[in-house]
């Protein structure tokens, strides 16, 4: 029986290589060791950012993590309430929404012992801004006096290396002249991008990147790019929000299927994205670990207004039947489980009733009816070339499913089975690339994610002449007037309301459909305790509690 | 001998141009990769214009693959989106890939050649129908089930392994990704290495081996075996390359930072370099093991000489 007894030793070999593994995988288990004493690390999901990790560089949610444990700025959102509130700022302080003078708190460093002075913030704001330095949230300084000296948005030559509207008055006071009146703007500081920055991150700054050294809660202890980076709690921390966990470890899993995986498996302790596969049954595995809380994030349908097709009289009501066309709450309960809410308005649940979001503004221009739907588009003269072709992008995200269940919503409704398709683009970078090119022949997908809560970051960038992020190039005298008016308001109430009359022009040219505000998710492990979302869909990791 | 390897080397070149070329121009045909660093929003204009300046991206593509295959032969393959050196990364990516190529091409080699004599031997017997019946499942079931199944087995639900692999990737983390791996070819190997032990045991030289009253282990190892092996090895050697490349789906559910990882990641971003890179170090790796398998030949058939 030669043959079984090689058949045996197979056997055999697969059981060592399995009872192998087992012992390799029992040693080094995920969080740290400690109990409720505040020393005990956790383990957490992570991304590979996507820029190299400088604050003005940082656009995309998984740098941002990083930054929010290293940085504080001057403001900091409240994680619960999303209101700016002073963190390093003693007072800013102006008379007439323009020129603005902001005295830092005294006590604070950096956590190689450098003291954070107002020279911190001048340097890295100029750095930030410079178009030498390539900083992709350069336009962040935009409203700074001088920023288009230091970079010229035609791509001619920098004439200046400083911002002009940026003045060290003293070691902990500096002035900022802005190039137009922009009551909120101290509001905009809580940003990472705004972050006061050592000297070492200018003198060494090749040692900076590999290793960031701030002024937060935390510390980088050590980082492997694209693989780990593990932080530890900073001991000399000077701020009132202490890290309630001795520190936590970012893994970085290409496929976030994976990462709930080792959450059931108890090798890690937080994932602040459940996986769209996974919302049926994460009731059943996590129960009240599960976080289902709303973010700064609304998606909404551009139009192409560069297109006569689209922005010729009367299409305004095409715009406004497509939305009524859209059953909203149907697709987000099947296709979402409820983490998504239907939109009933341009900006977000979580900037409050105060903040500006105002539930119903929309109106009926954003409530489901298949009959007012037709007639509507009718009116308008109907779907330009009879069909409208959805864009978007096909490598991240559940877009096509619910790109394909708004096209059934919308057939169903105007009873023409050809009404409308998605048009799926391969890649984030190539969708892009066609919307800058111009090239889109229908509504596409737009999303925003918030910089920071206020009503303008919502309406502004993406839906004033020309702004950084009008994909859809609509453009309306009304609405840029009112947001004009707005900004140079001191009072922030009335701020809000301009805001919202603005929002009203948008609402009845229909300039976007509103689809749905996007919820954050997170599971966690029975380890930890008071996890929380921030309103940017980021945990709150500092106040996390590891027993 | 050497002159035949000499040859070959040369015959590489215009492969590996040619393969570099066509991979240069498939990434450049997607289109400008700036517009996606920004998020959902236009990048400035002056800070495109910058950054498309230090990648070398507002060059013609003829010119920007002439300098980037200058860069190569010196060393240099470029910077990726994210500020590392594409090297870099390869040295931490390629080290990993290459620890799961070699747990799969293990127990391609043991599990499937061993079971592949022993089905040989024993054809139509019920070791070998159960065998087959096996190797056909195996190879029916795609990988990703395979390999969710037993993530979802051994490291959920028995808890036997930690269901995704550190950074550090041990050996002893990659055997389960690296059984997943290999098992589609583990099934060819068993059936290849089946066929042609069956084949060669009727042969003259085995008959003549056991009438000369050789122990039967020496029959089958240094006769039968040994002339057995040549689709086997063939297989394998073209299976190395193919290995390393397509571990894509195997590292992305086991979280294991490889190749396909970096390439993947490559693709998304459209990051030129880094898809370029590796996927140029991938078509040496294929080259040079095309050509030991080849040498191998001549090494396991005396028969075979190369001049």
């Amino acid at each position: 029986m030669r043959g079984a007894t090689h058949a045996k030793w197979a056997a055999c070999a697969a059981a060592v290589a399995l009872a192998a593994t087992a012992c390799g995988g029992g040693d080094s288990d995920s969080g740290g060791s400690g109990s409720g004493d505040g020393s005990a690390t956790l383990s957490a999901s992570w991304g590979d950012p996507q820029n190299p990790l400088e604050p003005a560089n940082t656009n995309e949610v998984q740098g941002g993590k990083v930054l929010d444990m290293i940085f504080r700025s001057l403001k900091k959102y409240n994680p619960e309430t999303g209101k700016a509130e002073d963190m390093l700022a003693e007072k800013i302080d102006t008379s007439d929404s323009q020129n603005f003078t902001v005295t830092v708190k005294d006590g604070w460093t950096f956590s190689n012992g450098e003291k954070v002075t107002a020279k911190s913030f001048v340097d890295a704001w100029n750095y930030g801004a410079s178009l030498k330095n390539n900083q992709k949230n350069a336009y962040f300084f935009g409203y700074i006096d001088g920023y288009d000296k230091v970079h010229p948005e035609d791509g001619s030559k920098q004439t200046a290396q400083t911002l002009s509207g940026l003045k060290v008055t003293g070691d902990l006071t500096f002035t900022i002249k802005l190039n137009q009146k922009f009551s909120t703007f101290p509001d905009t500081l809580g940003y990472p991008a705004y972050a006061p920055l050592p000297q070492v991150f200018f003198t060494n700054h090749d040692g900076w990147l590999k290793k960031p050294v701030g002024n937060g809660p935390y510390t980088i202890d050590s980082y492997t790019k694209g693989s780990q980076m593990s932080l530890k709690k900073w001991d000399g921390y000077h701020g009132p929000d202490k890290a309630q966990n001795g520190g936590v470890t970012l893994k970085v899993y290409t496929d976030n299927n994976t990462a709930y995986t080792d959450l059931m498996a108890g090798n890690l302790d937080l994932v602040d994205d459940v996986p769209a596969a996974q919302l049926k049954n994460v009731q059943a595995d996590l129960g009240d670990r599960y976080l289902n809380t709303p973010a700064g994030i609304i998606q909404t349908l551009a139009f192409p207004f560069y297109d006569k097709n689209w922005n010729k009289p009367g299409m305004e009501k095409v715009r406004t039947g497509l939305s009524r066309a859209i059953n909203r709450d149907q697709i987000t309960k099947t296709i979402f489980n409820d983490t998504r809410t239907p939109a009933s308005d341009w900006t977000s649940p979580v900037l409050g009733e105060a903040g500006g979001f105002k539930e119903g503004l929309c109106g009926d221009a954003c409530e489901y009816d298949a009959a007012a739907a037709k007639k509507l588009i009718e009116e308008g003269g109907g779907l330009p070339g009879g069909q409208v072709k959805i864009t978007y992008n096909a490598d991240t995200g559940s877009h096509k499913q619910w790109v394909d269940a708004v096209c059934n919503s919308i057939n169903n409704a105007l009873g023409n089975d050809k009404a409308c398709v998605g048009n799926p683009v391969g890649t984030f970078a190539d969708y892009r690339n066609q919307i800058t090119a111009k090239k889109m022949s229908g509504p596409f997908r737009a999303g925003w994610q918030m910089d920071y809560p206020l009503i303008q970051n919502f309406l502004q960038p993406l839906y004033y002449t020309n702004a950084s992020s009008n994909d859809g190039k609509w453009s309306n005298k009304d609405f840029d007037k009112l947001v004009d008016e707005a900004n140079a308001e001191t009072d922030t109430g009335k701020a809000v309301s301009k805001f919202q009359d603005a929002e009203k022009v948008l609402r009845d040219n229909m300039g976007a459909i509103p689809l749905w505000y996007q919820n954050g998710s997170a599971g966690y492990s029975e380890r930890l305790s008071n996890v929380k979302l921030n309103p940017f869909s980021v945990p709150v990791y500092n106040e996390i509690k590891v027993s | 001998m050497g002159r035949y390897v000499v040859r070959r080397l040369l015959q590489m070149i215009p492969v590996f141009i040619g393969a570099t070329l066509l991979i240069f121009l498939m990434v450049n045909v997607m289109g400008d990769p700036i517009a996606g660093l920004c998020g959902d929003r236009q990048c400035d204009a002056a800070t495109a214009a910058q950054l498309k300046k230090e990648f070398g991206l507002d060059k013609p593509v003829w010119q920007q693959y002439l300098t980037y295959m200058g860069n190569v032969f010196t060393g240099d393959f470029g910077t990726a989106f994210n500020g590392q050196k594409v090297t870099e990364l390869m040295s931490t990516a390629f080290p990993v890939t290459i620890r799961l190529t070699i747990v799969a091409i293990l127990f391609e080699i043991v599990i499937g050649i061993t079971l592949g004599v022993v089905t040989g031997l024993r054809r139509g017997k019920p070791v070998d129908t159960s065998v087959l019946m096996l190797t056909l499942v195996v190879i029916s079931i795609p990988t990703f089930v395979t390999g969710l199944l037993l993530q979802l087995l051994l490291g959920v639900e028995w808890g036997w392994i930690k269901p995704s692999v550190s950074s550090e990737a041990t050996f002893s983390e990659l055997i389960v990704p690296g059984l997943v791996l290999a098992s589609v070819s583990l099934a060819y190997v068993t059936r290849l290495t089946r066929t042609s032990i069956a084949e060669n045991r009727r042969s003259d030289y085995v008959r003549t081996a056991v009438a000369k009253g050789l122990p039967r282990r020496r029959v089958i190892t240094r006769h039968l075996l040994r002339n057995s092996l040549i689709p086997v090895v063939t297989f394998i050697g073209t299976d190395i390359g193919a290995l390393m490349g397509g571990a894509i789906v195997t590292e992305r559910i086991f979280n294991i930072h490889g190749v396909g990882y970096q390439l993947y990641q490559g693709i998304l971003r459209q990051n030129t370099q880094t898809v370029v890179g590796f996927v140029t170090v991938l078509v040496l790796v294929f080259l040079i093991a095309n050509l030991l398998v080849d040498l191998l030949y001549a090494v396991l058939d005396p028969r075979i000489r190369y001049a």
